[in-house]
């Protein structure tokens, strides 16, 4: 069966309908065939016999094909979160996220791709190798969810999984062209998601479509009582919201997100889409984030000290990698870390030591969830006067595979835009909105917490009047 | 701040991480220039600010004292990379 690579859901559903059986194995093949060019799985195989699936399905994405970040458990399912620490590890579970996907019927082809731990901003410190972007193959796809990106741009699968503790999902869809969202904290669970920084990580979806993205929440979302930071709160229709539109809807505008650093023709992209959005009907207003600058310096604490405690549970004894041959018990929780975690991994996990270590925990953790709460601040006041944020979801567009590999620092500062929402927990999106370079620019949309509704509007509304999210790149075999 | 060769070998100890030389000396740099970084933090004035833990300040909901747990030894075992009779085995720790 043909004409299914670059399909939405509908697409997919229509093919469904008329050959399932055809429809599923072209799925496994274009997936299969992707391999070569982008590395985007890290297991290309389906996590269930497509077999099992060629009966008639129920469930709101019946037959639909996905990709599944690394991360998220399945179980009897190799999940490795990109590390030489989990290589052979198989899940004795389902992540809630996982088992609400089998429940509505879709279908898995396979294990995406990702930074080790999702920490990364290119997919470079996967321990499997590295993701490419399907719109330059000598660029980074972005990351964490790189593979997941990667494989929505290439036209394999209308949808994939993603996690985002700091941009892991907005990024590598502004980098690659596609849509993703990052709904608020609390709002998907986060049981059997490999945990990187618990007060930051949350699930979510990488799609062309906005609309895409609405139905795969609407999967997604709800309380879940084996996460004890999932919170309780009737659920919303997030398909609904879309037909919104954006009219009368006020859109704030913070200079703060369009710093020094972000190149002139990527600021220029998202206000022509500003201004296109202001054609429509919304009301563009001047705010200010004026912490925005300090979200760096924050995060770079808070996360690493959160993942440092995290990754304590990797000790070669329970499961994942044992060293060999260890003199004591010290020696083999040392060899087994260290034989397991990769650069960036062993760095945030002894950044993260130090700002917890005696003497210098008030001077650097505190103080950054101190911060923290000032950034947080800084959006609720800005929320009072405006319905989303909006700006450039990445300084720049992708970079050259090994640019950035040995400057971490410009790695993290490039980070800028997008870590703040995860420091307040609120839902945000990257939508395609341009070009520079012939690579792909993200509009980030910000809401408010629980605010999903009219991001979901918003961003619908800015598809109904471009055309960035049906721009396609050139066609793999 | 600034990250010396033998706080390294402290922060590697406190975290269980066996380092290579080669790995210590990028690391030195690498840990001093990310600490420089997070410096900005030192200018701001936090004085009466309370720390944020959690970003909607939630605190932990109690559920009903109801067993929901099931028995998943055998699962577990399965993954472990040493086990025997039960039990996880490690190097011997008492002489």
């Amino acid at each position: 069966m043909s004409g299914l690579r670059f399909a939405d859901i509908d697409g997919w559903r229509a093919a469904l309908a008329t050959d399932r059986a055809a429809a599923l194995a072209e799925a496994v093949r274009m997936a299969t065939a992707s391999q070569t060019e982008l590395n985007a799985l890290i297991t290309p195989a389906p996590i269930t016999p497509i077999a099992d699936h060629v009966g008639s399905g129920i469930g709101d994405l019946a037959g639909i094909p996905y990709a599944h970040k690394d991360l998220f458990c399945s179980e009897g399912v190799r999940a490795t979160a990109g590390s030489r620490m989990l290589a052979e590890f198989i899940s004795p579970y389902d992540a809630t996220v996982s088992a609400r996907l089998n429940a509505a019927g879709a279908v898995c082809i396979g294990k995406a791709n990702m930074d080790e731990f999702a920490m990364g901003s290119s997919n470079e410190n996967s321990a499997f190798g590295p993701v490419r972007n399907p719109w330059n193959v000598e660029r980074v796809p972005g990351g964490s969810s790189g593979g997941s990106a990667a494989l929505v741009a290439a036209g394999v699968v209308p949808f994939a999984t993603g996690s985002d503790t700091g941009g892991s999902v907005r990024q590598p869809a502004a980098f690659c062209g596609v849509t993703g969202f990052k709904p608020t904290y609390g709002r998907v669970s986060r049981y059997g998601m490999i945990a990187f920084a618990s007060s930051l990580d949350q699930a979510g979806v990488i799609a062309r479509h906005a609309r895409d993205c609405a139905q795969v929440l609407n999967v997604l979302a709800g309380f879940d009582p084996k996460d004890a930071t999932s919170v309780e709160r009737p659920t919303e229709d997030f398909v609904a919201a879309c037909a919104r539109g954006v009219r009368g809807m006020r859109i704030g505008v913070a200079k703060e997100l369009y710093s020094a650093g972000v190149r002139s023709e990527v600021a220029e992209c998202t206000r022509r889409a500003l201004t296109e959005l202001e054609q429509a009907g919304a009301v563009l207003v001047d705010i200010q984030l004026p912490r925005l600058p300090l979200s760096v310096p924050a995060y770079y604490v808070i996360a690493p000290a959160e993942a440092s405690s995290n990754l304590a549970r990797y000790d070669g004894v329970r499961y994942g990698h044992r060293a060999e041959h260890a003199r004591d018990l010290n020696d083999l929780y040392s060899r087994s870390r260290s034989e397991g975690f990769g650069d960036e991994v062993k760095r945030r996990i002894l950044v993260g030591t130090f700002v917890l270590s005696a003497g210098y925990y008030d001077a650097y953790y505190l103080r950054a969830q101190r911060i923290r709460r000032l950034i947080a601040e800084d959006f609720a006041r800005a929320f009072a006067k405006v319905d989303v944020i909006a700006g450039p979801t990445t300084p720049d567009v992708a970079f050259t595979l090994g640019e950035k590999s040995n400057d971490p620092l410009a790695m993290y500062a490039a980070d800028i835009n997008t870590v703040a929402v995860n420091l307040a927990g609120l839902p945000a999106m990257s939508l395609p909105c341009g070009f520079v370079d012939d690579l792909p620019v993200g509009l980030q949309l910000i809401g408010p917490a629980w605010g999903e509704t009219q991001l979901f509007a918003a961003g619908h509304g800015y598809q109904q009047i471009s055309d960035w999210h049906q721009k396609t790149p050139r066609v793999l075999s | 701040m600034h990250i010396e060769a033998n706080d390294l070998d402290r922060l590697a100890r406190l975290a269980r991480l066996a380092l290579t030389a080669d790995e210590r000396s990028a690391l030195v740099s690498s840990l001093d220039d990310a600490l420089s970084m997070v410096s900005a933090l030192r200018e701001v004035d936090v004085n009466g600010i309370t720390p944020m833990a959690h970003p909607h300040d939630a605190t932990l909901r109690l559920r009903a004292d109801e067993v929901t747990e099931t028995d998943r030894q055998s699962a577990l075992e399965r993954i472990a990379p040493q086990m025997q009779g039960g039990l996880y085995l490690v190097p011997k720790v008492i002489e």
